[in-house]
């Protein structure tokens, strides 16, 4: 039975809708049809003949492909009910899912994204016919180097791993031309900064030394100058690390570094609450990179695209992927004599609307607003760590009675202890009121993580909501534990097994291998 | 730069569009910009400002002056304005007939692919767990099983960045599951994509090239027999090619891998496979390929996305980096759950001893294909195939017959793509192009840079998009402008 809303609390009486949707295949009926297909003109047939004559048999298809058909209206209606499967920022109060800056996307910039003008360009176009594009890609490049303090931007890298794998091939170019890329072969990240700086770093062949925390929440300046030596290439790290504890010593890190030879990369994935604050220059970084789908605006299209902002000191110029756009005598310009590049990382130019998208929100905020934007987001950040650790069960490990920048890794074990119930149960309940909660990155360091992140986007009362929200179910999970492990009740789904998912002889990646492997019964 | 010049910059940005001065307090993106908002927080939390949970950032790492950026727009309008005055100095492929193709390329966009991803649900969310986003969960499922049967292949990812990503791991996939660290690739791939798969391998993996032969653009057999040994990973090549012609040979090519332990890898345009043969089909182990064709604008590039696919064995599943949605039963029978399966493999499991690495690729563009897809079915892809092959083909042979161009340059079959000759005009590729553009057409790329081969050569794409008409406008143009030839035109 659903619980009705108490006038005492603002948890909503939600639940989110269920069409209990078939799979897309299940749909078919032949002779079905989603849509028509343009014929050549009867000139053309007539010139060409039998096309298909042209390749030889071997190489035509012999079957035609498997997928189904379907009238126009309910592939629509298909998805349209997927898409009411799923909450977007745009509906959720999005502040659970730590590290990702779920900031509002505004609506006018959709808008601009989808004109012709920028839907209906190509990459290869003479530079003279996207005068357009290039100068926003300029701007955009002029506004990220006062933000960061850094020389050059390339928007290139496709997300911000792709701009972790963009550093560390600079790392290593740079060392190559020295003569020094056979020695120096070890990048040193921590355990807070994101996995893909570790993951990017072994792409490029180098081995990892992960620092990890003391007792503040920090790595000590003495393990890092254990850890630095002749092999050390450079030093990938955010800050404020995910923790949202911000690392006052950090000058001294790159000073260590760069003593040792070492070049210094800023993962700025959790720039939002120092923007205007404190920059890559100040704590003399050679490269950072914004993740404008967090940072900068841009919605997350449930996983991309995406852009990683590629920044660079004046001297790491030559580096970057090739091209860059310069202006000269008022007219844009692809240039793509960089001496030292490291090639390209991505085809083309980037993710254009992404680069749109950033540049319109700097130019709603300009640098008063980019900074109350970050203080808002560390406001409203506080507010829930106080709020928090007042809730039964709720931790906030490190740097005790102290303030964070934008988010913390809370965790849940003492409630876990106490109950049994775990982060893992607690993100299924939340989905009972239309809210999302995210544990962490691996490996979990904090025990039953979770970690929040509000940025500037969400209002007191909605943060109010959220934590109601928590705290209503960690009433539940005091006095009746089962009502949350048996959760989600009003979600979509219900608990999914998971077994099938790590038994190659079970998992079912497509819909022909379900069908291959379960006879399509589930 | 200095800070001097960073100003100057920024002014020039102001200068340049007349921005006005914001006065008033708020903002319509920053709720709690409300003062007394801030002040019942800051209460709550026993600061007096917000400036005091800055402590831990030492003054001394702090900018003590406001960001020199332009003043920003204060009202919706006005930005709107501002960019769209920038914009509109493009000039788009649907004001000019564009041939334009070489890894992106126009195709119809169905009014509904449109539709679904600009839903708010999809387009921003992002990382919700299988019960709040099953929608994205099915969706992003059915996307790999409608991608499954178009290629004929039984496992394939969650969109990575692009076809080079997907090349570049697919050659790192390779190297893994052989256990071998050089790789030989077709000599004829763009200069854009070698460039990422360089500096994707360097320097884990060596790469060596595959000759084309020069009359047919195809694989250079012998040259790939003679260089392939029992270190060699695999062989990566593209069908149909960059530079078009369908290689006809990816069998022989498989064969020679396999007889030396080592992998075939092909890259595929999938819209050609409503009639061309799946190169899973002939031999090939790992495929992969960009879906942009697939319901996605061209966004100057950034409709981009990239899909690898392979068999259901153990040994390559396990070496993909990307996500894998998997289907799965719940505690209630019949209801549909889904999840990530081997999710230990990826770097977000297992960090530095992940499969390479994962994060934001290009998931909202998978979910666009998968509507794509269901539209068209079979019938719908193979329509779309025969149109744009003959369509490309009218347009070879009305572009022949103009004196002085060779087109197709190879002699193998085509599908889209071609490689028009113009050395015979005296003209450079770009000026062809430049007076081409005053005629209203987006002549061919210019292979001239990064393809010395292929210098005074352009790469010309035909799709549905293109018209009789707008053929034979280009064919047309072609004629006057070589039968003016080194004349200057006004």
């Amino acid at each position: 039975m659903m619980k009705h809303k108490k006038p005492e609390t603002t948890v909503r009486n939600f639940h989110q809708a269920k069409w209990d949707e078939p799979i897309v295949f299940e749909l078919h009926t032949a002779g079905e049809k989603g849509i028509g297909i343009p014929e050549s003109e009867p000139g053309i047939k007539k010139a060409v003949g039998n096309a298909m004559d042209s390749i030889p048999k071997h190489m035509q298809r012999r079957r035609p492909p498997a997928l189904p058909e379907i009238s126009q209206m309910r592939v629509l209606k298909h998805f349209l009910r997927l898409s009411q499967h799923c909450l977007g920022a745009d509906f959720n109060i999005d502040i659970g899912q730590g590290t990702c800056t779920m900031k509002y996307s505004p609506k006018i910039h959709e808008e601009l994204i989808r004109s012709t003008h920028v839907a209906e360009i190509h990459p290869d176009q003479h530079e003279e016919t996207v005068q357009g594009a290039l100068e926003i890609i300029y701007l955009l490049d002029l506004c990220l180097r006062e933000i960061s303090g850094l020389d050059r931007f390339s928007f290139q890298p496709g997300g911000g791993a792709a701009a972790i794998l963009a550093m560390t091939s600079i790392i290593h170019r740079y060392h190559e031309l020295k003569g020094e890329a056979d020695v120096r072969d070890e990048i040193i990240t921590t355990i807070f900064s994101h996995p893909s700086d570790a993951a990017a770093a072994a792409v490029k062949g180098y081995k990892v030394i992960t620092l990890y925390p003391e007792e503040d929440g920090l790595p000590s300046v003495e393990a890092l100058r254990a850890a630095v030596s002749k092999h050390t290439a450079g030093l990938l790290i955010t800050n404020p690390e995910d923790t949202g504890i911000f690392n006052p010593r950090i000058h001294e890190f790159t000073d260590i570094v760069h003593r040792a030879g070492g070049l210094c990369g800023y993962d700025q994935a959790n720039a939002n609450g120092i923007l205007g604050i404190t920059r890559a220059r100040e704590a003399d970084f050679d490269m950072s990179f914004f993740n404008l789908h967090k940072t900068f605006s841009s919605p997350h299209g449930c996983g991309g695209p995406a852009t990683g902002a590629l920044g660079v000191k004046g001297y790491l110029e030559h580096y970057l992927p090739i091209p860059l756009v310069s202006l000269e005598e008022d007219v844009y310009r692809l240039k793509h004599d960089l001496k030292h590049s490291i090639g390209k990382v991505r085809d083309f130019m980037g993710v254009f609307p992404v680069l749109v998208r950033a540049y319109a929100w700097i130019m709603s905020l300009g640098g008063e607003g980019l900074k109350e934007a970050a203080r808002v987001a560390v406001l409203n950040n506080n507010y829930l760590l106080e709020k928090i650790k007042k809730i039964t069960g709720a931790e906030a490990p490190y740097a005790k009675d102290r303030h964070r920048i934008e988010q913390v890794r809370y965790s849940w074990r003492k409630l876990t202890d106490e109950t049994g119930v775990t982060t893992e149960d607690i993100t299924c309940r939340l989905a009972d009121f239309g809210l999302h909660l995210w544990s962490s990155h691996h490996p979990f360091i904090v025990p039953q993580p979770f970690t929040i992140e509000p940025t500037e986007s969400y209002s007191k009362k909605e943060l109010d909501e959220y934590l109601d929200a928590l705290r209503h179910v960690v009433k539940e999970a005091y006095c009746d534990p089962d009502l949350i492990k048996s959760s989600p009740h009003r979600s979509v789904v219900h608990k999914i097994d998971p077994s099938s998912f790590d038994d190659p002889e079970k998992w079912a990646i497509t819909w022909r291998q379900h069908l291959k492997k379960h006879g399509g019964s589930i | 730069m200095t800070t001097c010049s960073r100003f100057r910059n920024a002014n020039n940005i102001s200068r340049r569009f007349d921005v006005k001065e914001s006065k008033s307090e708020g903002h319509p993106y920053i709720p709690n910009s409300v003062k007394s908002v801030q002040e019942s927080m800051m209460t709550d939390i026993g600061i007096r400002n917000i400036e005091e949970l800055y402590r831990s950032i030492p003054l001394s790492l702090r900018l003590n002056r406001l960001l020199d950026l332009p003043k920003p727009f204060s009202s919706e309008l006005e930005l709107k304005r501002h960019i769209t005055t920038i914009l509109s100095r493009n000039r788009t492929c649907e004001e000019f007939i564009s041939f334009l193709g070489g890894g992106c390329s126009r195709h119809y966009v169905p009014a509904i692919c449109d539709e679904i991803n600009q839903r708010s649900e999809f387009l921003t969310a992002y990382a919700g767990e299988p019960y709040e986003d099953h929608g994205r969960f099915q969706s992003l499922f059915e996307y790999q099983s409608l991608m499954a049967e178009l290629l004929d292949l039984e496992v394939v990812n969650v969109p990575t960045y692009d076809w080079s990503q997907a090349a570049s791991t697919v050659i790192r996939m390779a190297g893994r599951i052989t256990d071998r660290d050089e790789i030989i690739i077709a000599d004829t791939i763009s200069p854009g994509r070698r460039a990422v798969i360089r500096n994707y391998c360097h320097p884990v993996m060596k790469i060596d090239f595959c000759k084309h032969d020069p009359e047919t653009g195809l694989l250079d057999l012998s040259d790939l027999e003679s260089k392939f040994t029992s270190r060699t990973a695999g062989i990566y090549f593209e069908n149909p090619g960059y530079l078009g012609p369908i290689e006809t040979q990816g069998e022989s090519a498989a064969r020679i891998a396999h007889a030396q332990g080592g992998l075939c890898l092909v890259g595929v345009d999938p819209v050609s496979l409503g009639i061309l043969e799946p190169p899973g089909d002939y031999g090939a182990d790992i495929v992969c390929g960009d879906i942009q064709p697939l319901g996605m604008h061209m966004h100057y590039g950034g409709g981009l996305a990239g899909f690898i696919a392979t068999r259901d064995k153990k040994e390559f599943v396990m070496e993909f980096p990307s996500r894998l949605f998997g289907i799965a039963r719940t505690s209630v029978e019949g209801e549909y759950g889904f999840g990530d399966v081997a999710y230990d493999r990826t770097s977000f499991g297992m960090r530095e001893a992940g499969k390479e690495f994962v994060g934001t690729h290009s998931a909202l563009w998978g979910i666009t294909a998968a509507v794509y897809l269901s539209l068209l079915g079979p019938e719908g892809m193979e329509k779309l195939a025969r149109t744009i092959l003959e369509r490309s083909l009218y347009a070879q042979n009305r572009i022949n017959e103009v004196a002085c161009l060779r087109s197709p340059l190879f002699t193998a079959p085509h599908f889209k793509e071609f490689v028009v000759d113009f050395n015979g005009t005296g003209l450079s590729v770009s000026e062809i192009n430049r007076r081409l553009r005053k005629r209203g057409i987006f002549g061919g790329k210019d292979l001239s840079r990064g393809f010395e081969d292929f210098s005074g050569c352009a790469l010309y794409c035909v799709t549905e998009m293109h018209t009789k008409t707008d053929i034979d406008r280009l064919a047309d143009a072609l004629n006057d402008i070589c039968s003016r030839g080194v004349d200057d035109e006004t």
